[in-house]
């Protein structure tokens, strides 16, 4: 209780020195010094607010009163446009974009990223398709599509929302802006470069009056972060994660600038916001050629890293790696987590993260100061042991390798990008653990490495069990671990009702009590596909998840 | 990056592409003359010339939307590359022996359409920090389009998630594992189950390829009759559930499903029950056949599963 306290004040005393920067017309809407205030009632940034807890204060699903949490309504969205000669949600829709329409957006809607809740409005997006529902009753009140120019159309993790606007990215790169009241397309720009194959899933994330916007390649280019003026589409600033040129530093650690430039390092999830050190926390993604490191010796910065950049400057103000060299895909893009927490009889502000590749890590958020690393995964066998600096350093022999190797987590990792929730209240960072092994082949031993993905070869062996796992951040020890029976995914949600909702893999949206791991309400509507969310409508307390192309919100009457 | 979907886990599949590495003919387009063999760096993929193709047609990146190009533009452009380009950027594109970065990932090469961007640095050369310069190399304007145009037709056949195109068959040496170290790994951990005069026999002989070999003994999948036990039970070996309920008899049958609050089983009469789960209650042992080659994987070093199958590859 102190703590969120401690962070309200801390929201107050910040909320004056934001940049004076609105224009008149923009003043309506949401205003971004309240994405500053912990989570509640709404629900207007990607993690819900800038701390990426996925901890909502609300209270009248609790421990106890779970059981009666009722379904409310639920809704189905439909991508691209009516086919000719059908009727229905044409009177709403709004078509852009700049492809011909000739590649569509492949068919059913999977929901895998935030919905924002504003003014009682909810954003429901999927690659190219964006939906405002009433979360009243979930009727949908427009509908935007983009037609694509093509790419890859693996996900969309949602919008940013900066006073009456709204932006979402593409998977042909751009940064589109929405009038959230009608659906209207304001503008849109250029992110990245579509012809360099790459392509566009995060939400954006607004700060003041930077947005932030990532992007996403597998063919062996550099990755980015950049800022982008929310009223203008303007480019603020440009951050690289892999050395660009000479000098720039973490070039030692790869064999030559040529490498760097192709080293990847995608930033593909969205990170976390310290309004008092003004620094943006995120994850970068793996190094490329993925698989076959042998051209690109070296620990390969910053790839597989946390990054701390000054959101007004974009200037890197720390950096920890959380996998040095990686050979297995496993790219570090999760989601952190910040936490307030006495660590040796002092307050310290701290971010966690659990990463794909097993290990669990925190640091001190200010100036990134390693405190734990930890592992996590519990069959996670790709390391030798520990550098005194806290990295972890992988075992050569765990890369692919020509008469195989056994490899520990899989490819998609002990987790990924369903993001992990922290609750203040019971101290305990949660997330969902995947354990498995594969044969790891290298089929293309060529002394230049391979490209993107390619050059290995994957056989899938065994699972080692599927958890909710809780883990103390201050010591990075699992305090209990559930057995999900599936495969759990989606992400979480935790509040101060002392619950934690998730999936459970086998079918079913399950409420947990949060200091156990015990389940205390479940409704079987099919494995949820994105982290759930609670808010409030009317005074009632919401609790929203998609399971595909359906969003069901449940309520406490 | 992302969460990727498992395209290729079946072991057939496998063995097909480390095997069959030639690049498939697309498009109908007729083969094409080769450029010199040799030239790429290292032993390993020195002969390797990729075959120019119009790219896939269901792919929705521009470099494999790519229209084809003309088939006698690119032949000419092939031997271009060959007296101009082969020996800085490799047979195959992807860097050569003189250090010339590798083309399948230029940025100049995604950006350009039909030369444009191509030909100022191949007329003007380019000095790239920590490269070897790329000297100026004076070639007609329709030569250097040439050149793109088989570039591009290269490009094109690249794979998914930035794979390369398919190289020449590569061959891969799996057995390098001790035998002898092997029949005594057999005997110790896995001799109590399985023998190669039973159950395994003729194995090395029914599945000749060693890496099919060791995926199916690894996953519990290598004895004779198309044992199903390695992902949790196929229709030969099921996994089965025994549920004891407070009051009245103990039901087995197969598992449906089981979940925190559920079980339902088939029993042996072909018909479904279901029992509701709270916590403990009904009691529910699950007879897993797999679960014994699970319990052991996190304990094999990879030395051991050379060598177990080193020594199984030989059981004919």
């Amino acid at each position: 209780m102190t703590i969120r306290k401690f962070i309200f004040v801390c929201a107050l005393l910040v909320v004056p020195a934001l940049p004076a920067m609105i224009g008149a017309q923009a003043q309506a809407g949401l205003d971004p010094a309240s994405l500053l205030k912990p989570l509640s009632a709404t629900w207007p940034t990607y993690s819900g607010d800038y701390t990426g807890r996925r901890f909502s204060a609300l209270t009248q699903a609790n421990r106890n009163t779970v059981k009666n949490l009722s379904l409310a309504w639920f809704s189905r969205v439909t991508a691209g446009q009516p086919a000719a000669g059908r009727g229905g949600a044409a009177a709403n829709l709004i078509v852009g974009g700049e492809g011909s329409g000739e590649f569509g957006a492949g068919g059913g809607v999977t929901v895998k990223g935030s919905m924002l809740m504003v003014d009682d409005h909810l954003y429901v997006t999927s690659p190219d398709n964006v939906w405002m529902l009433d979360a009243r009753d979930g009727h949908e009140l427009w509908h935007y599509y983009w037609k694509t120019k093509g790419s890859t159309h693996i996900a969309n993790r949602g919008v940013g929302i900066w006073h009456n606007y709204l932006y979402f990215e593409t998977p042909d790169d751009y940064l589109v802006s929405l009038d959230a009241r009608t659906g209207k397309e304001r503008w849109h720009v250029e992110i990245s470069d579509f012809n360099q194959q790459y392509f566009s899933t995060m939400a954006p994330i607004v700060v003041g009056d930077h947005l932030l916007v990532g992007t996403g390649n597998d063919i062996d280019s550099p990755g980015f972060l950049q800022s982008f003026d929310p009223d203008t589409g303007k480019l603020q600033w440009k951050f690289y994660t892999v050395p660009m040129n000479p000098g720039d530093p973490g070039l030692d650690t790869w064999p030559n600038l040529e490498a760097a430039r192709h080293g990847g390092g995608q930033v593909w999830v969205p990170g976390s916001y310290d309004p008092d050190t003004k620094l943006y926390i995120f994850g970068t993604g793996n190094p490329t050629p993925g698989y076959t490191g042998q051209g690109r010796p070296g620990d390969n910065l910053f790839t597989c890293s946390l990054i701390a950049v000054n959101v007004e400057t974009g200037k890197m103000a720390w950096y920890f790696q959380t996998s040095v060299h990686d050979t297995h895909d496993w790219d570090s893009a999760q989601t952190p987590v910040l936490i307030d927490a006495m660590i040796n009889g002092r307050a310290r502000k701290l971010v966690s993260t659990a990463a794909r590749n097993g290990y669990f890590y925190t640091l001190d958020r200010v100036t990134g100061e390693h405190l734990v690393t930890s592992k996590y995964g519990t069959t996670t066998n790709w390391s030798t042991g520990l550098r005194p600096n806290g990295v972890v350093e992988p075992d050569p022999g765990k890369a692919a390798t020509i008469p195989g190797s056994l490899v520990s987590p899989v490819e998609g990792g002990v987790t990924n990008w369903p993001p992990p929730a922290y609750s203040p209240d019971t101290g305990l960072f949660y997330v969902q653990e995947h354990n498995g092994f594969n044969m790891l082949y290298l089929t293309d031993p060529d002394p230049r490495g391979s490209m993107g993905l390619g050059g290995k070869q994957v056989s899938q062996l065994g699972s080692g069990g599927n958890f909710l796992t809780a883990i103390d951040p201050k010591t990075g020890k699992v305090a209990w671990r559930h057995t999900y029976t599936g495969g759990g995914g989606g992400g979480l949600l935790a509040t101060a009702g002392g619950v934690v909702f998730s999936g459970d893999g086998s079918g079913n949206f399950v409420a947990y009590d949060a200091s156990n791991g015990k389940p205390l309400w479940h409704s079987r509507i099919g494995n949820i596909s994105n982290a759930p969310q609670t808010y409030l409508i009317d005074g009632h307390q919401q609790v929203l998840a998609a399971v595909g192309d359906t969003v069901y919100a449940f309520v406490m009457n | 990056m992302r969460l990727r979907i498992q395209l290729l886990a079946g072991t057939s599949l496998m063995l097909a592409s480390i095997v069959v590495g030639v690049a498939a003919q697309r498009g109908g387009a007729p083969p094409l003359p080769q450029a010199a063999q040799g030239g790429g760096r290292g032993g390993t993929r020195g002969g390797n010339v990729p075959t120019p193709g119009v790219g896939n047609p269901n792919a929705t990146f521009p470099a494999q939307q790519r229209p084809a190009g003309d088939p006698a533009l690119i032949a000419r452009g092939n031997g271009l590359y060959g007296a101009n380009c082969r020996l800085c950027h490799g047979a195959d594109l992807r860097g050569g022996e003189q250090g010339g970065p590798n083309l399948l990932r230029s940025a100049v090469v995604f950006d350009d359409q039909s030369g444009e961007l191509i030909a100022p640095v191949v007329l003007n050369g380019r000095n790239n920090p920590g490269m070897p310069p790329m000297p100026k190399i004076t070639l007609p304007a329709d030569d250097i389009k040439a050149i793109a145009e088989y570039i591009h037709s290269i490009v094109a056949t690249s794979q998914g998630q930035g794979a390369p195109p398919r190289g020449a068959p590569v061959q891969l040496n799996v057995l390098v594992g001790d035998a002898k170290a092997g029949e005594a790994y057999f005997a110790k951990t896995c001799s109590s189950c399985h023998s190669v005069t039973g159950d395994l026999a003729g194995l090395g002989t029914r599945l000749a390829n060693p890496t099919q070999l060791q995926n199916a003994w690894l996953g519990g999948n290598a004895g004779g009759g198309g044992r199903g036990g390695g992902r949790g039970g196929g229709a030969a070996n099921p996994v089965t559930v025994t549920v004891t309920p407070p009051n009245g008899p103990k039901v087995e049958g197969v598992r449906e499903r089981l979940d925190d609050f559920m079980v339902v089983l088939t029993l042996a009469d072909g018909s479904q029950r279901s029992f509701r789960r709270d916590g403990d209650v009904p009691r529910v042992e699950v007879h897993d056949p797999a679960e014994a080659h699970r319990k052991l994987l996190p304990g094999y070093t990879d030395k051991d599963i050379h060598d177990v199958t080193a020594y199984l590859v030989n059981v004919k």
